[in-house]
């Protein structure tokens, strides 16, 4: 899993807009540390020492100070200026976020859930809608206009690459715009605590180019590969009669679960488990037999199967591309 | 160690009472002895004593959960502790820090010093703060005793519906949480409403509004703000009770509630809970850089403007908590300004410290260090918050690591450092003993050292894209050597903090004794015998000037007239504390602590049974009315005392 998520390394406008601004911040900051520190730091050292024995300086009392008064004021006006500068800088890149242009924007809609990340790609026709989980394929260059939503408690939409974060709160819907400008694997993270698997709520978001992404989503629109072969048709059998269609969905079969991630297309994903677990055969079958002990407290329940039926059962999940 | 040194000079004559009157006073605001005493005690001193040991005691249970979370994030994918006790860990740590380490303890300092500072016997309402001393206690006790038995709250300190809602925390462990806000609520609003009669009413004559030690100030403006800010989280917590207990629906989207109304509730108080730890602080540091720079600190008018300033401004911030949810632009701009403006009442008292200590002559003793700590911890944590004041830039570092590293910034550098030092200058008063200073000098550097190795790396781990309240992270994130400097950085600040303890147990037997005024400072409360005997002062000063032990004339004379043998005040007037009347004050009794164990019966039993609410508030009801019931002899010598001249 070498995707990238840190802020300091923008792939995305918006993120380079903040990064920006972020760099501005800390030079100002870092500026006026520094003058407060060397005031600071002159003042102890050109201050003549005392005990308590020393006599108090009481006629600090009645007398006026002009020149500390004189050094407090600048000082003061100083940092006002300097904050309103901020302001006006902050509030800029503010409006510069919010003015993404959207013509010809992709519309997905991401539900989060406890712990996972339920993704629809929407379409103005309904057959060429499709359902994914834990990982955004999107377009580099074209904007994207996220509709988030949460079907349980709040958690936070977060591609440190790509953007800032946005909340998603049950009963609201929120809209984030990003777009990417590197094509690239960035992970993202829910931001916003929400109970005990908060840590292992990642996924991925892959920029690819425009024609790249056409095929990706094409290959998507497509109902789950039928099983080729004894042991994949074996291993459909195991998953039909078991209790993962109670939760699990793979489009062309009975199991139309919403509870759990979309499976139509799993082996194309590169992780299982919210970003947590590379997706190999090894972790699957794992996964499978014994979620609680990667990811303890996930709805997940475990599900015991003969060793062959498991086998049988990867062979048919590692078909689904 | 300092045992060996002489006693330390006094300069300014203490008011000291001789023999008789010594006893007779000590018989009219003193206590019995043994335990019926014990309990019964109301003199302000016990109680701000109780308030700071107690609230030391849950800064020690918090910063060892503090330790435990670094220990389980010392290195990547690390299975010490699960996410489920973790997650207790967390929210046990941010609760016990935020409400039961730091507003009582503020609190407990304003109750001990304040009625010193301005020259008073008691505090007002002594009994009532005895109370509120016993509430707070036991709402800690319960807090802890939950934890202990798995029901430790686990949604966080802020606790966010609907996660802590009835759906999502079944059980009792975010009602534990709630009751415990309820608790505190309680406890510190009755202490506020005690400071700010004290202050109003009891000063003597002489300190008029505009010669008050910027102590005083400091605990008035925090005490406002605790009246105003504690009714939203009541309405709050109260509404989150009756959601999990009854099936209120105040914060639940499918009946018509709505999930964010409770951020704005909760943060409407919980940005001015920050400042009411802070501003306690700032008076600290302005009693201590006085004394220590020898000098009045520059710009009083200012800095009292700058306080009030800042607690107004604490009440317009509330939504830089909330820039991720969906909030319309104009909004945003507002509170972006009022976030990045509250920097600067604060840089006004920084600047005019700065200029005290460019022209005054510089004691550097462990108090000092303590409080110069804050201009390098203080003003890094204030930069950082500017940025997250911003809110395009907030969307990036909010709840992130960055967070962590500014709010400990803030807080540990501006409230923990100073109250530091405020246990260093006010010790002696308190025990009649000095700290050693050896040992604060290690204590200091190694806390100052500790906590940046700690929490400095965390702003990069923050703007490297680590999330908080995260019970492990991947291997392969860059995040490793980062978190692990800041577990190093821990275990420096549990020594810095051991060796504290061992100062205080050391020098509570065996310290230098320190006399009335061990630093030779200018405020009142060192013009009595240190500890201060139960009647605080022999005489009530008259003040002459705004600093009374370093003015020629300071103290212009002593009150009399004032019965010695009953417990009588001198009120005075708002502004000009001019003498009004007497006020004869309470006596001590057990029943604030009898009506506190009844509230906790009824507290605890809400948490259970909605019935609780009915049948327990009989025996609540039961004690307060003994505790206020009249009582015919102390009436009659009260009309007596009132009658004669």
């Amino acid at each position: 899993m070498s995707a990238i998520q840190d802020s300091l390394r923008p792939a995305g406008v918006q993120a380079a807009q903040i990064y920006d601004l972020w760099l501005l911040m800390l030079v100002v900051c870092t500026i006026v540390f520094a003058a407060v520190f060397g005031a600071f730091v002159m003042a102890l050292w050109r201050a003549p020492r005392a005990t308590e024995r020393t006599a108090p300086d009481v006629a600090a009392i009645s007398s006026q100070e002009p020149k500390s008064l004189l050094a407090v004021s600048i000082g003061l006006i100083v940092s006002a200026v300097g904050l309103i500068a901020l302001i006006i800088a902050s509030v800029l890149t503010d409006r510069a976020l919010a003015a993404l242009p959207l013509k010809d924007g992709l519309v997905i809609e991401v539900t989060a859930r406890q712990w996972w990340w339920d993704i629809v790609y929407d379409d103005h026709e309904p057959s060429r809608i499709f359902r994914t989980a834990n990982e955004l394929h999107i377009p580099v260059g074209r904007p994207v206009v996220i509709k988030l939503k949460s079907s349980d408690v709040i958690h936070s939409f977060w591609v440190p690459n790509l953007h800032g974060k946005k909340d998603l709160i049950p009963g609201h819907t929120s809209l984030i715009q990003l777009r990417a400008d590197q094509p690239g694997v960035y992970r993202g993270q829910c931001a916003e605590f929400c109970g005990h698997q908060h840590a292992k709520m990642a996924f991925l978001v892959i920029a690819h180019e425009p024609q790249d992404f056409e095929r990706w989503a094409q290959s998507q629109r497509q109902p789950a590969k039928e099983p080729e072969g004894e042991l994949q048709k074996r291993g459909r059998e195991v998953f039909l009669s078991s209790p993962c269609i109670m939760c699990h969905r793979i489009d062309g079969t009975v199991a139309q679960g919403r509870q759990a991630p979309d499976l139509t297309h799993l082996a194309s994903r590169r992780t299982i488990a919210a970003g947590t677990l590379p997706n190999t055969r090894g972790n699957l079958g794992g996964w499978i037999l014994d979620p609680q002990s990667t990811k303890p407290g996930v709805m997940m329940p475990p599900v015991a199967l003969a060793a062959a039926d498991l086998q049988a059962l990867l062979a048919y999940l590692e078909s689904l591309h | 160690m300092a045992a060996a040194r002489a006693r330390v000079p006094r300069s300014a004559p203490a008011i000291e009472a001789d023999g008789d009157l010594h006893a007779r006073l000590s018989r009219a605001w003193g206590r019995e002895g043994g335990v019926a005493g014990w309990f019964s005690d109301i003199d302000h001193k016990t109680s701000g004593v109780r308030f700071i040991v107690t609230a030391f005691g849950f800064f020690v249970a918090g910063g060892i959960l503090a330790a435990l979370m670094r220990l389980q994030l010392s290195r990547p994918e690390n299975t010490l502790i699960g996410p489920d006790l973790y997650n207790q860990i967390f929210t046990m740590h941010g609760t016990t820090m935020m409400f039961l380490f730091a507003v009582p303890m503020m609190l407990g300092v304003g109750v001990y010093i304040v009625p010193l500072m301005v020259g008073a016997r008691n505090i007002a309402f002594p009994r009532m703060v005895a109370f509120a001393y016993w509430v707070f206690l036991f709402g800690g006790l319960m807090l802890y005793t939950a934890f202990f038995f798995n029901a430790g709250p686990d949604a966080g300190w802020f606790s966010y519906t609907p996660l802590a809602g009835p759906e999502f925390t079944p059980g009792k462990r975010s009602d534990f949480w709630a009751q415990l806000i309820t608790y505190t609520e309680v406890s510190a609003l009755l202490v506020s409403i005690a400071l700010i009669t004290t202050i109003f009413k009891l000063r003597a004559p002489g300190m008029t509004i505009n010669r008050m030690p910027h102590f005083v100030w400091a605990m008035l403006v925090t005490s406002f703000v605790v009246v105003f800010a504690m009714p939203a989280v009541m309405f709050a917590s109260t509404s989150l009770i009756t959601d999990r207990l009854v099936g209120t629906h105040f914060f639940n989207p499918a009946e018509g509630g709505d999930a964010l109304l409770w951020q704005h509730l909760f943060w409407f108080f919980g940005h001015p809970e920050v400042y009411l730890i802070f501003l306690p602080a700032l008076g600290m540091i302005s009693m201590i850089i006085g004394t220590f720079s020898r000098r009045p600190v520059f710009g009083y008018p200012g800095l009292v403007i700058a306080q009030i300033a800042t607690g107004f401004f604490s009440f317009g911030l509330w939504v830089h908590h909330m820039f991720a949810t969906q909030l319309p632009e104009v909004g945003k701009a507002f509170f972006t300004a009022a976030s990045l403006l509250i920097a600067l009442p604060t840089a006004l008292q920084i600047f005019c410290w700065i200029a005290t200590l460019w022209t005054g002559r510089l004691n550097f003793k462990t108090p000092l260090l303590f409080v110069l700590a804050f201009f390098v911890i203080l003003v890094i944590g204030g930069l950082t918050g500017i940025m997250l004041g911003s809110v395009a830039l907030d969307l990036q570092i909010h709840d992130t690591y960055f967070v962590v590293a500014h709010l400990h910034y803030v807080l540990i550098g501006g409230a923990v450092f100073p109250l530091f030092g405020a246990f260093y200058y006010w010790f002696p008063k308190i025990t009649g003993r000095m700290l050693s200073e050896t040992l604060g000098r290690w204590n200091f550097w190694l806390f100052f050292v500790g906590f940046n190795v700690t929490f400095f790396p965390m702003h990069n781990l923050g703007l490297q894209g680590m999330p908080r309240r995260v019970y492990t992270y991947p291997a392969d994130m860059g995040w490793n050597v980062l978190n692990a400097i800041a577990s190093v950085g821990a275990a420096m600040i549990a020594v810095s903090m051991l060796l504290f303890v061992v100062n205080v147990a050391v020098s509570y037997r065996r310290g230098a004794r320190a006399g009335a005024n061990p630093w030779s400072a200018s405020s009142l409360e060192w013009a009595t015998p240190s500890p201060p005997p139960p009647y605080n002062f022999a005489a009530i000063p008259v003040l002459g000037g705004r600093e009374p032990l370093w003015e020629e004339k300071g103290i212009a004379g002593r009150v009399e007239g004032l019965d010695v043998d009953t417990p009588m005040a001198l009120v005075t007037t708002l502004v000009d504390a001019k003498p009004d009347h007497r006020s004869i004050q309470p006596t001590p009794t057990p029943w604030p602590f009898l009506s506190a164990v009844a509230l906790t019966m009824f507290f605890v039993g809400s948490i259970f049974s909605p019935w609780a609410v009915v049948w327990l508030s009989i025996p609540v009801t039961i004690a307060v009315t003994i505790w206020f019931w009249p009582r015919e002899q102390e009436t009659q010598e009260h009309l007596a005392l009132e009658r004669r001249p």
